[in-house]
C-alpha cells in the first residue's frame, strides 16, 4: 500500500508552500513521523515528518519548488505495518498535526495556529460542536438541556428542534427542577471571594444556577399559599430519648427526628391523596407511589434525595433511607436517580434555629412542608402552663389543586399523629 | 350565500362600488361592449352607461394617464388592463407619476390597475406572467394578489376605497376554477393583512396567488405522512403583513417561500430577508423557495409544467427541509 505525502496546510490563509529542503533520498527508508521534507510558508517554516512509515519511491515536487497547499510532493510505499492513509484517500493536513511541526528559528515567534480540524475531528461532540441552529441552543439553555447528550436525527446527525422538544419531553418535567438534577456530582467548592474593589463578581456554580432558576419558575407556575401549624413533640422527643442508644446499637443508624416527620406526612397523605399529586394542563396526576424528598443543605447549596416508595416502608425502613441519602447527598455520591421523581418534600429550617419558614414548592410537586425547630415552650394545658416540646410546621401549597381547607385537614393529620406518636419505632 | 366563481367576485365587488359611489368608473380596453377579454365587465356597460364604462384606444400609457387625471379631480377609476403583462407600455405613468404625485404635490390618486396574471393557461411569455415585484418596488404603490372568491371581492372594494393607486392581480387560472361562497352584501378585507389558511406546526409555507391552493393541496397531501404545513397566504404584497410571517415563522421555525413568479428578486427573497433579520432565533432551517425559474414562461406546456411550481415540488421541499 502507498502513502501519497501532501503539501500540509500550515494555517487557515496559508494558500502554498515551498519545499526547501528533502531530508529523504528517493529509495531511503524512511519511519513514520521521521522528519522528510522541509517547508517554508508565508508565515512559518517547518520540518514535516512523514504520514506513513516505508520506503520513499518518488519524489514529485523538487527543492525551491512552490505549489498548493495538498499537492502530492511525495509518495511512501508501504510495508505494510503502517498505519499508512490510502493514496486514494482525500488528502488532510494530517502530516500537520501528527508529529510535532519544528518550526525554524526565524519564524519561532509566529507560529500559526494548527490548520483546521479535519471533519472527523468535529464529529467528536462537546457542545459546541453540535450541529444545530440558534434556535435548539436557546432551548436548550433554557431547559438545561447539554446538548451533547440529545440524539440529532436531523441531516448529518443534526439536532433539531423537534429532537431537542421530544429530548425534554422524555426526561419530563420533573427533572428540571429545583436541586434535584444531578447537579451534586459537581463538587461546588466555596469560591472564596478576593475583594479587588467594592464589590466583586463571582460566576454561579452550575447548582446555584439552577436552584436559582427552579425556584423562580415554581413560583411562576404554582398559587403559593402557606399555613403554619404547632405540635407538641412530647411523645416524640420521649420515644427518641428512650430507644436512639438502641436504635443505633442494632441497625447502626441514627434515629432522628426526620424519620418521625417522614412517616408522619405519609400517613398523612394516604388520607389526603391530592398532596401527593402534580399539575399536567388542566389535568390532576396523583401518584401511587409515595416519594419523599427530604432537603439536605450543603456547603454551598442544596439537594433533594427521595425517599422513594415511603409508603411501603415502615420505620425502620424510612430512618434507613434517610440516613443513607443525608449521607450521600453530603459525599457527593448520589446518582440521578435518586434526586428524581419526588412527590412531596420536607425541608428543614429548624436545623438551622428557623421557627419557620415557607419553603418555595419542588416543581412538579403541590405541597412541601417545613419543619421549624423543636424547643421547649410554656404552653396552655388544663387551664395551666406547662413546658412542652413544640414545633412549627409550615406547609406552602399549590392552591391551583389544594384549598385551604385539604391543607388544614393534612395539616391537622400530620400533628395528630406526631402529638398521638404511637409507632414502633425498634 | 350564493356560489360565486373568482371573476364573478371581482365583477360583484366592482358592480356593489360602482353603485355605490358614482366616482367610481371602469376604464380599459374592449370593456365596454365586449365586456373585457375574461368577460369581468360583462353588463357593466349597459347598467352603468358609456360615461362609466369606458372603452379606450389600445394605449396602456394613455388609459392610465387618463385615469390619473381623473383621480386627481376626485374621481375613482378603476383600470383594466387586457393582461397584466401590457402593464409594461404605462409603466412610467404608474411608478413616476401615480406612485408619487401625493410625496411630490400632495394630492392623493385613489385609483386602481386590475387585470389578469400568470400562467398555467398555455399562454406563452407575453400573456403569463407575474410581474408583481415591479410595482412592489415602488413606494407609493400598493400591491395585491388575492387568492380566493371573496378575498377577491373584499380586496376590490378595499382597493377602490383606498386613497392610493393600488395594483390589482387577479390570477387568470383562479377565473373560473375557484368557487366559493361570497356574501352578497357589502364587506371589505383590508389591505395589508395575511391569513393563516391551515394552521400546523412542521413548517410554514408562506405564499399568495394561484399558489395558495398549490400550498393547500400540499399540506394536505403531507398530513398523511404525518407533517404539517401551515399555509399562509399574503393576500397583500405591498405593504405586506409582517406579523403574521413573523409569527408563523416562529411557531414552525423552518419557513418555505413559494410564489409563481421567478426567482431572482421575487417576494420570495424579500420575505427571507425580514425573516432573517427579525426572526433568525427562531429558524431551525434554511430558508427555501420553491419558484419559477428564472426564464420568460414557455409557451411549450410541458414546458410550463416544469416551470411552474406544483404540489410535486413543494412537497419534496418540504419533506426535505423537515428532515433537516
Amino acid at each position: 500500500m502507498s502513502t501519497n505525502v501532501i503539501m500540509p496546510q500550515m494555517g487557515e490563509s496559508i494558500a502554498e508552500g515551498t519545499i526547501t529542503k528533502w531530508m529523504k533520498k528517493v529509495g531511503e527508508r524512511v519511519d513514520r513521523d521521521e522528519p522528510l521534507f522541509e517547508i517554508s510558508t508565508d508565515k512559518v517554516d517547518a520540518e514535516i515528518p512523514s504520514p506513513a512509515a516505508g520506503l520513499l519511491t518518488q519524489i514529485l515536487v523538487k527543492e525551491n519548488e512552490t505549489v498548493a497547499v495538498n499537492t502530492v510532493v511525495a509518495v511512501i510505499d508501504g510495508e505494510g505495518s503502517a498505519v499508512a492513509v490510502p493514496a486514494a484517500t482525500e488528502p488532510k493536513p494530517e502530516t500537520a498535526h501528527q508529529g510535532p511541526i519544528h518550526a525554524a528559528p526565524q519564524a519561532a515567534a509566529h507560529i500559526p495556529p494548527p490548520a483546521a480540524p479535519t471533519a472527523s475531528e468535529q464529529i467528536e461532540t462537546g457542545e459546541d460542536d453540535v450541529r444545530t441552529s440558534p434556535l435548539v441552543r436557546r432551548i436548550a439553555r433554557e431547559n438545561n438541556v447539554d446538548l451533547g447528550q440529545v440524539k440529532g436525527t436531523g441531516l448529518g446527525g443534526r439536532v433539531n428542534k423537534k429532537d431537542i422538544l421530544d429530548f425534554i419531553e422524555q426526561r419530563g418535567p420533573g427533572t428540571p427542577v429545583a436541586p434535584s438534577a444531578p447537579a451534586p456530582a459537581i463538587a461546588p467548592t466555596p469560591s472564596p471571594v478576593s475583594f479587588t474593589g467594592a464589590s466583586q463578581a463571582v460566576p454561579m456554580t452550575p447548582m446555584r444556577k439552577q436552584i436559582a432558576e427552579h425556584m423562580v419558575a415554581s413560583l411562576r407556575t404554582s398559587a403559593h399559599v402557606y399555613t403554619v401549624v404547632e405540635a407538641e413533640m412530647t411523645r416524640v422527643v420521649a420515644a427518641r430519648d428512650r430507644f436512639k442508644e438502641e436504635f443505633e446499637r442494632r441497625h447502626g443508624i441514627k434515629l432522628t427526628f426526620t424519620s418521625f416527620f417522614v412517616r408522619a406526612c405519609v400517613e398523612a397523605i394516604k388520607e389526603s391523596p391530592i398532596i401527593n399529586s402534580s399539575v399536567d394542563g388542566t389535568n390532576i396526576i396523583y401518584r401511587r407511589d409515595v416519594n419523599i424528598g427530604i432537603a439536605v443543605a450543603l456547603e454551598n447549596g442544596l439537594i433533594v434525595p427521595v425517599i422513594k416508595r415511603a409508603d411501603e416502608k415502615n420505620f425502620l425502613g424510612v430512618a434507613r433511607a434517610v440516613q443513607d441519602l443525608a449521607d450521600r447527598a453530603r459525599t457527593k455520591r448520589l446518582s440521578v436517580d435518586d434526586v428524581q421523581g419526588g412527590t412531596f418534600t420536607i425541608t428543614n429550617p429548624g436545623s438551622f434555629g428557623g421557627l419557620f419558614g415557607l419553603p418555595i414548592i419542588n416543581q412538579p410537586q403541590v405541597a412541601i412542608m417545613g419543619v421549624g425547630a423543636i424547643e421547649k415552650r410554656p404552653v396552655v394545658r388544663d387551664d395551666a402552663i406547662a413546658i412542652r416540646h413544640m414545633v412549627y410546621l409550615s406547609v406552602s401549597y399549590d392552591h391551583r389543586v389544594i384549598d385551604g381547607a385539604t391543607a388544614e385537614k393534612f395539616m391537622g393529620r400530620v400533628k395528630k399523629i406526631l402529638e398521638n406518636w404511637d409507632e414502633a419505632v425498634l | 350565500m350564493p356560489l360565486l366563481t373568482y371573476l364573478e367576485a371581482i365583477r360583484q365587488g366592482l358592480w356593489e362600488e360602482m353603485e355605490r359611489d358614482p366616482s367610481v368608473f371602469v376604464i380599459g380596453e374592449d370593456i365596454g361592449v365586449y365586456g373585457g377579454a375574461f368577460k369581468v365587465t360583462a353588463g357593466m356597460l349597459e347598467e352603468f352607461g358609456e360615461d362609466r364604462v369606458i372603452d379606450t384606444p389600445i394605449s396602456e400609457s394613455a388609459i392610465v394617464g387618463a385615469a390619473i387625471g381623473a383621480a386627481l379631480m376626485g374621481m375613482r377609476p378603476v383600470v383594466e388592463m387586457q393582461f397584466m403583462d401590457f402593464i409594461a407600455c404605462g409603466f412610467d405613468q404608474i411608478v413616476n407619476m401615480a406612485a408619487k404625485l401625493h410625496y411630490r404635490w400632495g394630492p392623493a390618486v385613489p385609483m386602481v390597475i386590475r387585470g389578469p396574471s400568470g400562467a398555467g393557461v398555455h399562454g406563452g411569455p407575453y400573456h403569463s406572467q407575474s410581474n408583481e415585484m415591479w410595482f412592489v418596488h415602488t413606494p407609493g404603490l400598493k400591491v395585491v394578489a388575492p387568492a380566493s372568491a371573496y378575498d377577491a371581492k373584499g380586496l376590490i372594494k378595499s382597493a377602490i376605497r383606498d386613497n392610493n393607486p393600488v395594483i390589482f392581480y387577479e390570477h387568470k387560472f383562479l377565473y373560473r376554477r375557484i368557487k366559493e361562497d361570497v356574501p352578497d352584501q357589502d364587506y371589505v378585507v383590508p389591505i395589508g393583512k395575511a391569513v393563516v389558511r391551515r394552521p400546523g406546526t412542521d413548517i410554514s409555507v408562506i405564499t399568495y396567488g394561484a399558489m395558495v391552493w398549490t400550498a393547500l393541496e400540499a399540506a394536505s397531501e403531507l398530513e398523511k405522512e404525518g407533517l404539517t404545513l401551515e399555509v399562509v397566504d399574503l393576500r397583500s404584497l405591498l405593504p405586506y403583513d409582517e406579523e403574521t410571517v413573523l409569527a408563523s415563522t416562529r411557531k414552525c421555525s423552518k419557513v418555505i417561500l413559494l410564489h409563481e413568479d421567478t426567482r431572482t428578486g421575487g417576494m420570495g427573497g424579500e420575505l427571507a430577508a425580514v425573516i432573517a433579520e427579525k426572526a433568525f432565533e427562531a429558524l431551525d432551517g434554511p430558508i427555501v423557495r420553491v419558484t419559477a425559474p428564472d426564464t420568460p414562461v414557455p409557451f411549450a406546456p410541458p414546458l410550463e409544467e416544469y416551470f411552474l411550481p406544483n404540489t410535486q415540488k413543494v412537497m419534496e421541499a418540504a419533506r426535505r427541509l423537515a428532515a433537516y
